[in-house]
């Protein structure tokens, strides 16, 4: 898919002018001359400040050294000292048509993350090459990388042609070596051209020195690139960072990767397929907008029906979402000094959605400098590959031929970016195209049945180590609110297991899947009017989290604080005992990888209350936070 | 879309990330014109507000009409604002040169704001375009226990996708407008209408282009009194933003040393 269309990008130039602007990288073998062409380049183009070259020949005296233009760029005092550039830097320059943003990338082997951030951002590259070296391992590399991050626009320079006498052979040489190697990886180089960014041959002018070339200049050919833009034609792909509830909005908000939307849309939310109508398009300081909005922009959508969804989801059309998926081949590149092994454990990034995953092949193991294929069981630092990825959960996905935003990936390792790479093929685990589910909605109205029950409707999470008294608690609540003529429904834990969640194990995936269903089925238990008392060991925080943020405001959060060892003493169900003598591997209490609650709406240690008033307390805070009606009996007395 | 469109979704974009991967976090407000520019753009991103802290930390040595703005839009803006202090010159490094010394105290008084708080992410308005070692930040860039920067051993950072995880004890700084120009800066503060100071336009031939302590930052010569004026007076002018901040010009590196060990 070419990225690359012909409209420009309009820069705001300060005298009101309309310029396009493009952003180019700068990538090469060390020592081939990358600084000093940027270098080189700003001067050229008069793009240096005041007092600039005047501080660069200062620095250079003060080292004792020639002129070194290098260190225009080689900002940092460990960068001059050693004559290399470490890390990836920006600086803009003009040309005759357009802003040039300039990436600096290090060229050294040890740098290649930073030369990979750099080159991320491009619209476009150049490649530098010595004309004395020629085409070395990490030029190799640097055109991979360039093609694996699908920068499409590269223009090859032949540095140092000084050295060689400017000798047109060499340079036809070193420009077919590069040209059979670029064309082979699918990258058509825009021009090949013989410089000298020491002495300005071939940079903004075509010297004598090489009349014998006819081609563009450096400068002409930076003139010749196009900015790559958003893919606007592409279907929607609006992956959701977050949804906010600052005010009586549930807005749900996101990048448009691809495509556009406006209010009205029928939408898709994928993994989950589930369907919605875009009711608004919300901006700030004046809301609501009209119109489309296309790819690019940052925007924040509310929809005709209150759904569940979250970070990670994308947001498609319908008829055009992208694919779900367990399964994964991604070509990769790896940036960790540990090599990559087939079934590691991996978190992977896809847009906002983050998964845990297990490398289940790797079918290619290359070194992109020496191009020779290796052994297929690891991918080595600085390597690229092809592996095959399982996720813990569905993710909504494209081949990267498909759409290049939504189709690319991370993995990171210890909460590090370690590599990064393209989706190939998605192995869909459903349909590509969604089913259609309309939710039905209820035929009664939430103030009807509120009138009937005197209460709201509410998921009560009882959470707390086995044995602590959750059950007992929710059961005697249960009974409480039923007496009062209100609608309660306990969902055990155990309970639910044994039905709904047979399927599921251990598992910390597992657990959180138990979790997951449990607060579905009570959100929507609750959404009618009742009030769903769960009553599960819930050990995980960040498991209880996903539940609070699918019964949202309708969430309250007890923790049963009963010490261990007395639920220990208590063992209900012979639990406790049975792992004590190592016949239940995972179960919470014993093993203490129980995480106790923070910002939970009542915390009771039934070791030293009853049962009736634990009771009384649930019954004070539901009424306190506007479940129960203050005055049952007098309320129901209107009726 | 056009240019100042796509600097507006993009900062938004990492302004949402970091609200959605860190737990606890703070913009700074230095009050100048970028970082009233970046709080423009978190009310953008979170519609209408701020849902975090603006820190002013504070030198004591700002101008009168620093002090007179935050106080006015502090409320306006709806900002819950942390003025925090900054020690005495005393307990700063004294090797440094003496203007580079002096602004080091700033460095001391975030670290004490960041124990004081326990600030997992710092969102700071910095732009790649104001000076060498700050083009070559990342946007999530993650800081050592004492706040310090390891420019040898940035991590990865491509595709928008970014290292959010700070390491334990330590922070993040988080650069939302990193890839705006000066420029960029006015043509949106014009386009916004966000309210400026005006020790930014001339007064007696003068104007400060960068706004820091009052000891160690210089105005320049100008006749711009207006924003479009501003405009051409930057399209025309080969003076870096920088030239009127004492501390950047003591040594060959004494920016970099700062921002090494933690200086915005």
């Amino acid at each position: 898919m070419n990225m690359i269309l012909p409209t420009a990008s309009i820069s705001a130039t300060p005298n009101g002018t309309t310029r396009p602007q493009v952003r180019i990288v700068i990538v090469g073998h060390v020592d081939h001359g990358k600084s000093t062409l940027v270098g080189r380049l700003l001067h050229e183009t008069g793009s240096l400040p005041d007092g600039k070259l005047e501080m660069l020949k200062a620095v250079s005296a003060r080292r004792g050294m020639p002129f070194e233009w290098s260190f225009l760029l080689d900002a940092l005092q460990t960068e001059r000292d050693q004559g290399i550039t470490i890390d990836t830097t920006q600086i803009r320059f003009r040309t005759r048509s357009r802003d040039v943003v300039l990436i600096d990338a290090p060229g050294h082997a040890e740098f290649l993350r930073n030369m990979i951030t750099g080159a991320s951002q491009a619209d476009g590259a150049v490649l530098i090459i010595d004309a004395l070296e020629g085409v070395r391992d990490q030029t190799r590399r640097h055109g991979y990388l360039l093609h694996l991050l699908g920068v499409k626009q590269v223009a090859v320079v032949v540095n140092k042609m000084d050295r060689v006498d400017f000798s047109a052979e060499r340079f036809k040489e070193i420009s077919d070596e590069i040209s059979a190697h670029l064309i082979g990886l699918g990258v058509k180089p825009t021009a090949v051209i013989p410089i000298s960014a020491r002495d300005g041959d071939g940079v903004a002018e075509r010297t004598a020195r090489i009349e014998w070339y006819k081609g563009p200049t450096v400068v002409d050919a930076l003139d010749a690139l196009e900015p790559a833009r958003p893919l606007a034609e592409l279907p929607l792909r609006l992956p959701v960072q977050a949804i906010y509830k600052f005010d009586d909005r549930r807005i749900v908000a996101g990048r448009i990767e691809s495509g556009s939307l406006k209010a009205g849309d029928e939408i898709v939310i994928m993994p989950t397929g589930k369907i919605a109508r875009i009711k608004t398009v919300e901006s700030w300081p004046v809301t609501p907008v009209n119109g489309p909005h296309g790819a690019g922009r940052s925007v924040g959508i509310t929809l005709d029906r209150e759904l569940f969804l979250e970070r990670g989801d994308i947001i498609g059309h319908s008829g055009q979402s992208p694919r779900d998926t367990r399964r994964i081949r991604a070509r990769i590149f790896w940036l960790h000094d540990k090599p990559l092994t087939k079934g590691e454990q991996i978190l992977i990034r896809l847009g906002t959605k983050e998964s845990r995953a297990t490398v289940v092949a790797i079918e290619k193991a290359i070194d992109p400098g020496a191009l020779s294929n290796e052994e297929n069981s690891a991918i080595a630092r600085n390597h690229v590959g092809e592996i095959d990825i399982s996720l813990a959960q569905p993710v909504a996905t494209d081949p990267y031929t498909d759409n290049p935003r939504t189709g690319r990936l991370v993995i990171e390792v210890n909460g590090r970016i370690a590599g990064g790479g393209l989706v190939l093929s998605v192995d869909a685990g459903r349909p590509a195209v969604p089913v259609d589910i309309v939710p039905v909605e209820s035929a009664l109205r939430a103030d009807e049945r509120s009138a009937r029950y005197h209460h709201n409707g509410a998921v009560i999470w009882l959470t707390g180590l086995p044995g602590s008294g959750k059950s007992t608690l929710a059961r005697a609540l249960e009974r409480r609110l039923f007496g009062n003529g209100g609608s309660p429904i306990l969902l055990d834990g155990d309970t639910l297991r044994a039905g709904l969640n047979s399927d599921l194990g251990f598992s910390p995936q597992d657990r959180a899947e138990n979790i997951r269903r449990l607060a579905e089925v009570a959100t929507h238990l609750a959404r009618n009017g009742h009030i769903a008392i769960v009553a599960a060991v819930s050990p995980s925080a960040a498991d209880r989290a996903t539940a609070r943020r699918i019964a949202d405001s309708a969430f309250r959060e007890i923790y049963v604080a009963t010490p261990a060892e007395v639920c220990e003493t208590r063992d209900p169900k012979g639990h406790y005992a049975k792992a004590r003598s190592g016949g239940l591997p995972s179960f919470t209490g014993i093993t203490n990888d129980y995480q106790p609650p923070a910002g939970n709406e009542l915390t009771i240690d039934t070791s030293n209350r009853s049962v009736t008033e634990a009771t009384d307390e649930i019954e004070r805070m539901l009424a306190e936070t506007g479940i129960l009606f203050d005055e049952l009996t007098d309320l129901a007395a209107n009726i | 879309m056009d240019h100042l469109d796509e600097l507006e979704a993009q900062s938004i974009y990492i302004l949402r990330e970091a609200f959605a991967r860190l737990k606890k976090l703070a913009l700074l407000w230095s009050l100048g014109k970028d970082s009233n520019v970046m709080i423009w753009l978190a009310r953008k991103a979170f519609f209408g507000r701020v849902p975090f802290p603006a820190m002013h930390v504070d030198t004591g040595k700002k101008f009168p009409e620093m002090y007179a703005f935050r106080d006015r839009f502090g409320k306006e803006w709806d900002l819950d604002l942390r003025v925090e202090p900054c020690p005495s010159i005393d307990s700063v490094d004294p090797t440094l040169p003496p203007a580079a010394r002096s602004a080091a105290r700033k460095t001391e008084g975030l670290k004490l704001a960041l124990n004081k708080y326990g600030f997992d992410g710092l969102i700071a308005g910095i732009r790649r375009d104001e000076e060498a070692t700050r083009a070559k930040e990342r946007v999530f860039s993650p800081r050592g226990l004492e706040g310090e920067w390891d420019v040898r051993d940035q991590p990865p950072e491509f595709w928008d996708q970014f290292n959010a995880s700070p390491p334990q004890g330590a922070h993040l700084r988080i650069h939302p407008i990193l890839h705006w120009t000066e420029a960029d800066i006015w043509a949106y503060t014009k386009r916004e209408n966000i309210p400026i100071i005006p020790l930014y336009l001339t007064k007696d031939g003068k104007r400060y282009r960068s706004l820091g302590d009052q000891d160690i930052t210089n105005p320049v010569a100008s006749t711009a009194s207006n924003i479009d004026e501003i405009l051409a007076e930057l399209d025309a002018t080969k003076i870096p933003e920088r030239a009127g901040r004492a501390l950047d010009h003591e040594t060959e590196d004494a920016f970099e040393r700062l921002r090494v060990a933690g200086y915005l």
